[in-house]
């Protein structure tokens, strides 16, 4: 399993040094990886279908328990071949899509990033792998939204989408740390059997909240939905792929494969329910307002993700098996209707439904596609669809007593309006009379229709022989939800019965809605002036306070001063350190304990108080500067009285040097002129001197601490009989602490190099333009 | 800054305080010294040369820039960190030759990590003095 991930990151990283060849004549390989993926996992069904689950592990990080823990049950299954079996049409249909694009190359190193990414989502068994993965998805979905990058909106919605899924990211992280250090195991196999001793414990409401932000922002819940239509700018191969069929439900499988881990229990179900319910009906009735074809696609998908989400609150045995079977229902038509949506829009240039119209004239095949999947939407009998929604009608009808009505009407109210949204999309553009500018309109490369005409067929077949499907890929998914048997067999017909005349029931309103219904730029104006007070307003608001706040912090602190600076984090350092000491009580010196002064130490004392008396005085900086040496050279005299000749050394050599380095500068500023208002300079001194107390007092502090020798005498004792060297000093440097030194002298390269380039490769005034 | 004193005595002094920085690298282990003093001299003795014959005369006598002395440094000194590895012990770990060596003393791996970071030192120090002092 791993070699699946692995497969797609390595292409999309060759892809940077050959994405030439690509361009020109290679690019028929492309979609060979999710063919070859797809048929990888075509190969599985019977393994996993008999009930065997697959684990592979290499370790990555073993010391943290971060390891590649690869997993496949039935729910991993079914997402594995969504994920290559709609990415083999995607990929075949993007081909032609972006044919000649300049950054086509670009495109699908993106895409294979993602594919990757996403398996690695759905086949992780490890918590934290998962993350990892699916912070790549958040990353490469930012590259994609915003693959237009001329154009400001799309950069714009990247980023919002980056955003939201990030911001979610973090909360997930946090939470899937909590939840793996109080079941004490990364792993999520071993995860199922601590069900109990996470439920019990205090933080679970914590835990299953933070879970629930990084899921819900992942997969557009209301309040987090907005980013959703926004990321309909990305090319439409790409909303086909991420926004519909598989990245945003890396959320609702996230909370699926939880489910048997932290749910069961009313905080998890009713949060569940309510959101995902409310999100459903609220996304269905908005796509009816909608003019894009895209915008009616990407509110039916936040609905159906809603539906989704709702039925794994609901938590019986028949919401799960709705849920396992409408994931693939859903992936199957949405997918379709997108690439068809893209079709449209490569032919004739717009997206507009209230233009569009007859283009069954011209393009039949698509017309067929497009049907296929508005029927399986819609949930005509003998469709896939028909399954789907007669098992969701099943799953809130036999739930508990005085709740089942409210939440079937909930549901019926979300299928009308899919009902509706799936002909909008999926039929209006094609019936009607075909306006004289399409006229020429002609059908695309076989390529970009077969895709979703084969989507739209399959859905057929499915809805035909449900039995074996169900066998063959919901059956298992179900069961790892419930982590049970959930006893799934999925039938045609059901007989005469009420879930029967609930479907006939919502087919019908559905179809009245289509036929009243007649979106227009009023009606979307009109729903627009409640965006006041709409969730992507409220985060916006935030998103642009924030920017200013750190704006505001820029300035303030980094005004580019270099004194500025210097005065900051002095005073920064001196609260820090006047703190430390006021808490660490009052200082006694114990005058008797301190050695005599002797008349050289009052001599260097002396030389050095004068050389500060110039400092301070003088008005030529060179004189400044041979001072500040005067007082390096008195203090190397002080290391040699008190015997550390290696320091002496090396305060020496490096005064030396600053000196010259001074000079240097010096020479090349303008001449020196006194600027500094009074108060200027009393501040200053305020900051010097309050500094120079603090410093004193730590030193006399220092000396009533106990005199401990442990670390001295350690060094002492080994030097020589571990590093065979006599100078403590040094062994430290090279050997006990090298690594120290090591970096150090990285660090010193850096500030070479910096110099170096700041100096010597500064743009000449003619290559500034 | 023309002085033929100066100019005369660098003469002599150049490799007189090369050889000294040589002297505090390989001493180091036992007495006061080291490779970052050491370099630290070695690159005075340079800046010397410089302020008596002119910085660009003294980049002629070292031939190659100074910032190539860097990454040689750096090399010097990650391989003595490695090398360890090679014999199956923990990086870092002291390597040491069993005899010592005439005049120098003990060689072990202590000395070659000493010796990239003079190296790196003398580079760092050289390459932003010269840089500054060459800027037009």
């Amino acid at each position: 399993m791993l070699f699946t991930v692995l497969t797609g990151l390595i292409t999309s990283g060759l892809l940077i040094p050959f994405g030439k060849l690509i361009k020109i004549k290679w690019s028929f390989l492309l979609p060979l990886i999710p063919v070859l993926l797809f048929i990888f996992y075509l190969l599985h069904i019977p393994t996993i279908a008999g009930g065997t689950n697959l684990v592979q592990h290499v370790n990555w990080v073993p010391s943290m328990g971060v390891n590649l823990d690869f997993r496949l049950d039935g729910l991993s299954l079914l997402f594995a071949l969504l994920i290559t079996g709609i990415g083999t049409a995607i990929f075949f249909y993007a081909r032609t899509y972006l044919k000649g694009h300049v950054y086509y190359d670009r495109f699908f190193a993106y895409l294979l990033l993602f594919m990757s990414a996403m398996l690695g989502v759905v086949l992780s068994n490890n918590i934290l792998t998962l993350f990892v993965f699916w912070e790549l998805t958040s990353i490469s979905s930012f590259f994609l939204i915003g693959f237009n990058n001329d154009s400001k909106e799309s950069r714009s919605s990247a980023l919002t989408a980056l955003s939201i899924t990030g911001l979610g990211g973090f909360f997930l992280l946090a939470g899937l740390i909590l939840m793996g250090n109080v079941a004490g195991t990364f792993v999520i196999s071993e995860l199922f059997s601590k069900h109990d001793v996470l439920l019990a414990h205090p933080l679970y409401p914590l835990i299953a909240g933070l879970i629930f932000i990084g899921a819900f922002t992942k997969s557009a819940q209301f309040p987090f939905h907005f980013w959703l239509p926004g990321a309909m700018k990305a090319p439409t191969p790409v909303s086909a792929y991420l926004h519909s069929a598989t990245m945003v439900k890396a959320g609702i499988y996230l909370l699926a494969r939880f489910t048997p881990v932290l749910g069961g229990n009313e905080l998890w179900n009713n949060t569940l329910m309510i959101v995902g319910g409310f999100t459903m009906a609220f996304a269905a009735i908005h796509a009816l307002f909608r003019v894009d074809l895209k915008g009616i696609l990407a509110y039916s998908t936040i609905s159906a993700l809603g539906m989704l989400t709702f039925l794994l609150g609901l938590g019986t045995p028949e919401a799960i098996i709705a849920a396992a079977v409408f994931i693939l229902v859903h992936a199957l038509y949405k997918a379709n209707l997108f690439m068809v949506t893209g079709i449209i829009d490569h032919e004739t240039h717009t997206r507009d439904i209230t233009r569009l119209a007859g283009l069954r004239k011209v393009l039949f095949p698509v017309f067929i596609a497009a049907l296929l999947a508005a029927l399986s939407s819609a949930g005509l009998p003998s469709t896939f669809g028909f399954i789907g929604k007669d098992l969701i009608y099943e799953a809130t009808l036999h739930y508990e007593e005085h709740w089942a009505l409210w939440l079937t009407a909930l549901a019926i109210i979300t299928n009308v309006g899919l009902v509706a949204a799936g002909f909008m999309a999926g039929l209006k553009p094609f019936t009607g009379k075909l306006p004289a500018d399409f006229e020429k309109v002609h059908l695309p490369y076989p390529s970009m229709w077969i895709p979703p005409l084969l989507l739209g067929i399959l859905g057929l077949i499915f809805g035909l022989f449900p039995g074996v499907v169900g066998d063959l890929f919901n059956n298992q998914a179900a069961n790892a939800i419930a982590h049970a048997e959930t006893g799934m067999k999925l039938k045609i017909w059901h007989g005469f019965n009420m879930v029967l005349l609930l479907s006939i029931a919502t087919l019908a309103v559905g179809i009245v809605v289509y036929l009243v219904n007649k979106p227009s730029e009023k009606k979307l104006a009109a729903v627009e002036r409640f965006n006041r007070i709409a969730p992507q307003r409220v985060f916006l608001r935030i998103g642009r306070s924030i920017m200013r706040a750190s704006a505001w912090y820029t300035h303030t602190f980094h005004n580019g001063y270099l004194r500025s600076y210097h005065i900051k984090i002095i005073i920064f350092a001196e609260l820090l350190l006047a703190y430390k000491l006021w808490i660490s009580g009052p200082i006694k010196i114990n005058w008797e304990e301190l050695t005599p002064l002797s008349w050289y130490e009052v001599g260097i004392v002396a030389i050095l108080l004068g050389a500060l008396y110039i400092i301070v005085t003088t008005r030529s900086r060179l004189t400044s500067v041979v001072s500040t040496s005067v007082i390096g050279y008195c203090i190397c005299l002080m290391f040699v009285f008190y015997s550390a000749p290696d320091l002496a050394m090396t305060q020496f050599t490096i005064d030396t040097l600053t000196t010259v380095l001074f000079v240097l500068v010096l020479y090349k500023l303008p001449s020196f002129i006194n600027m500094t208002s009074r108060w200027i300079v009393i501040r200053d001194a305020m900051v010097a001197l309050g500094f120079g107390v603090i410093l004193s007092l730590i030193a006399l502090r220092v000396l009533q601490e106990p005199n401990t020798t442990d670390v001295s005498s350690f060094y002492g004792e080994n030097s020589y009989l571990l590093a065979k060297g006599k100078n403590v000093v040094n062994t430290i440097l090279v050997d006990f602490r090298g690594i120290d030194t090591m970096f150090e002298t990285v660090v010193l390269s850096i500030a070479a190099i910096g110099v170096y380039s700041l100096i010597r490769l500064r743009l000449k005034a003619s290559e500034k333009e | 800054m023309k002085s033929a004193i100066l100019q005369t005595a660098t003469r002599y002094l150049l490799p007189i305080l090369l050889l000294f920085s040589f002297f505090l690298l390989l001493r180091g282990h036992y007495y006061p010294g080291g490779g970052f003093v050491g370099g630290l001299v070695a690159a005075i003795a340079f800046v010397l040369h410089s302020f008596a014959n002119g910085t660009a005369n003294t980049m002629k006598i070292l031939r190659y820039k100074p910032l190539s002395l860097i990454p040689i440094g750096l090399a010097i000194s990650t391989l003595s960190v490695v090398a360890p590895l090679l014999f199956g012990l923990p990086p870092m770990t002291g390597l040491w030759f069993e005899e010592p060596i005439p005049v120098i003393g003990m060689i072990g791996s202590a000395l070659f990590f000493d010796l990239g970071v003079y190296l790196v030192v003398i580079g760092v120090v050289l390459t932003i003095l010269f840089t500054i002092a060459l800027e037009q």
